[in-house]
């Protein structure tokens, strides 16, 4: 095995011994993105775009990087990152977020 | 020319450390290791090296910082002994599932309790599960050969594991001896660069080391890390072909010491494979068929290799210098016989433990297990398999 680079797309459940990272080595930065980590959660929240002063304060506030912004205005939340925690809720001053059970 | 040189173990490591010049030395004092850093942080200290010298609080630091240095692409030694191994624990399987050639001078020592300062090899046969290769020397010739050659291996693209080099506490460590040192030149050519193409401080390609695995991967990686141990025998025997070339020293997988027509014959590991040389010497002057074969790559185990050279034997005594409480022997009796199980006219084979912590062994000694094999070749009873030698009834 040489001590070559390994593209993450060949990180998956059915690649062999062999074709996956030497050593476990992530080989590419900011791979998180690539992983749907918000398959499951308790708490959701929902935005009320109406409602919203896109301050911006919620969006460093989440620990996930869910909130994305696009020519300076937030979006709808990251569901493949969001994880439910509320943050986001707890500091929009404007009632734009509320936090609910989540139906499945 | 070769250099001329009268060294102590723990010398010819620190030389040979000196004529490498790894990146960083992080290392923490401990008996009859201490020696190796002392010497080298000498080194350092005197601009003799380019070496960074930590000096850290406890072998768990130490090792942690030598992952540190060989993940971020740099050469990374220290030496430890007996519980400053067991402090390391941890660190030795993280070590070695990261894939990193960090080399570990190990002065065996035996393990508390009682607490011991001298020889025996629990420390180090403890740790033959980790992941690490294991080279044992004879002596500080071997101890100095072994040190240069670690690097080599462990850095093969095909290998990628840490290295022990062990040596015996005191008896190699502080003892001096002849040594014949290879030129600072020849050793630079001989080692080469370092050069991972994965490491963390490289700006251009960003990586994550050392993530955590759950079931879905974990047995993926570990049985990357089996292969690159079985991967590692092979380049084990290239690289002492090649060092051969510079330094006229061969080495293998084992040394077989007058095996060739031998009937009765000792496995053995370190510095007592000197004394059981000298006693098949005698014994062969009164024409016994008596000879030995010394382990010196205990990681990974000759397992086929050791099964042929056993082949012709009619009896065989395994001598483990380690305890494994196993209740039925020590670590090297249970791979050996192991090796020999299903060849055809296996010999019989006994285990004895012996020299735990310190335990004097001399050539009164050897020849005692050489005269147990004859009774078990004469009356056909192996008897009690697991055995203490020159130990008080």
């Amino acid at each position: 095995m040489k001590n070559d680079y390994v593209p993450i797309a060949n990180f998956n459940e059915l690649a062999g011994w062999k074709e996956i990272f030497p050593a476990g080595a992530v080989c590419e930065g900011g791979t998180a993105q690539l992983f749907n980590t918000g398959d499951w959660r308790t708490m959701i929240p929902s935005y009320a775009e109406e409602k919203c002063k896109h301050c911006m304060l919620c969006v460093p506030a989440c620990p996930d990087a869910s909130i994305p912004i696009k020519d300076g205005k937030r979006q709808d939340f990251d569901f493949k990152h969001c994880k439910g925690c509320g943050v986001c809720y707890k500091v929009c001053p404007f009632g734009a977020i509320t936090l609910g059970k989540e139906d499945k | 020319m070769a250099i001329r040189d009268r060294l102590s173990g723990n010398e010819a490591v620190a030389h040979a450390l000196k004529q490498i010049g790894p990146d960083v030395m992080a290392a923490f004092p401990i008996t009859p290791s201490t020696e190796i850093p002392q010497y080298f942080s000498a080194y350092a200290s005197n601009g003799e090296v380019d070496t960074e010298f930590v000096a850290v609080e406890s072998e768990h630091s130490a090792l942690s910082a030598c992952v540190g240095v060989a993940a971020s692409g740099g050469r990374a030694v220290t030496a430890t002994s007996s519980c400053g191994l067991a402090l390391m624990w941890e660190m030795l399987y993280v070590a070695s599932s990261m894939r990193l050639p960090i080399v570990l001078a190990v002065v065996n020592r035996a393990l508390t309790g009682p607490i011991n300062i001298n020889n025996d090899h629990s420390d180090s046969m403890g740790a033959r599960d980790s992941g690490w290769i294991q080279l044992y020397a004879e002596n500080n010739q071997e101890v100095y050969d072994n040190t240069i050659m670690a690097y080599r291996i462990g850095e093969h693209p095909d290998v990628k594991l840490p290295v022990m080099a062990c040596q015996d506490g005191f008896i190699t460590s502080h003892g001096i001896e002849n040594i014949e040192l290879l030129e600072s030149d020849k050793v630079t050519s001989f080692i080469g660069t370092f050069n991972p193409d994965v490491r963390l401080l490289n700006p251009k390609h960003p990586v994550s080391m050392g993530p955590y695995s759950n079931a879905s991967y974990y047995m993926e990686w570990k049985c990357q890390q089996a292969y690159a141990m079985k991967q590692a025998k092979q380049v084990i025997l290239d690289i002492s072909k090649e060092y051969a070339n510079i330094s006229g020293r061969e080495y293998g997988l084992f040394e077989e010491y007058k095996m060739e027509d031998a009937e009765r014959a000792i496995v053995i590991i370190g510095s007592s494979a000197g004394t059981a040389k000298a006693t098949v010497d005698s014994l062969r002057e009164k024409g016994e068929k008596v000879g030995l074969i010394k382990i010196r790559v205990f990681r990974p185990f000759p397992m086929d290799e050791l099964a042929k050279a056993l082949g012709h034997v009619k009896a065989v005594a395994v001598m483990d210098k380690a305890e494994s409480f196993s209740a039925c022997g020590g670590p090297l009796f249970a791979e050996t016989r192991s090796a020999c199980y299903g060849i055809p006219n296996a010999p019989k084979m006994i285990n004895y433990v012996y020299g735990l912590g310190g335990r004097d062994v001399h050539v009164g000694c050897i020849a005692h297990v050489y005269s147990d094999l004859e009774k078990i070749i004469k009356t056909g009873d192996i008897g009690e398999t697991y055995r203490h030698l020159s130990v008080r009834e």
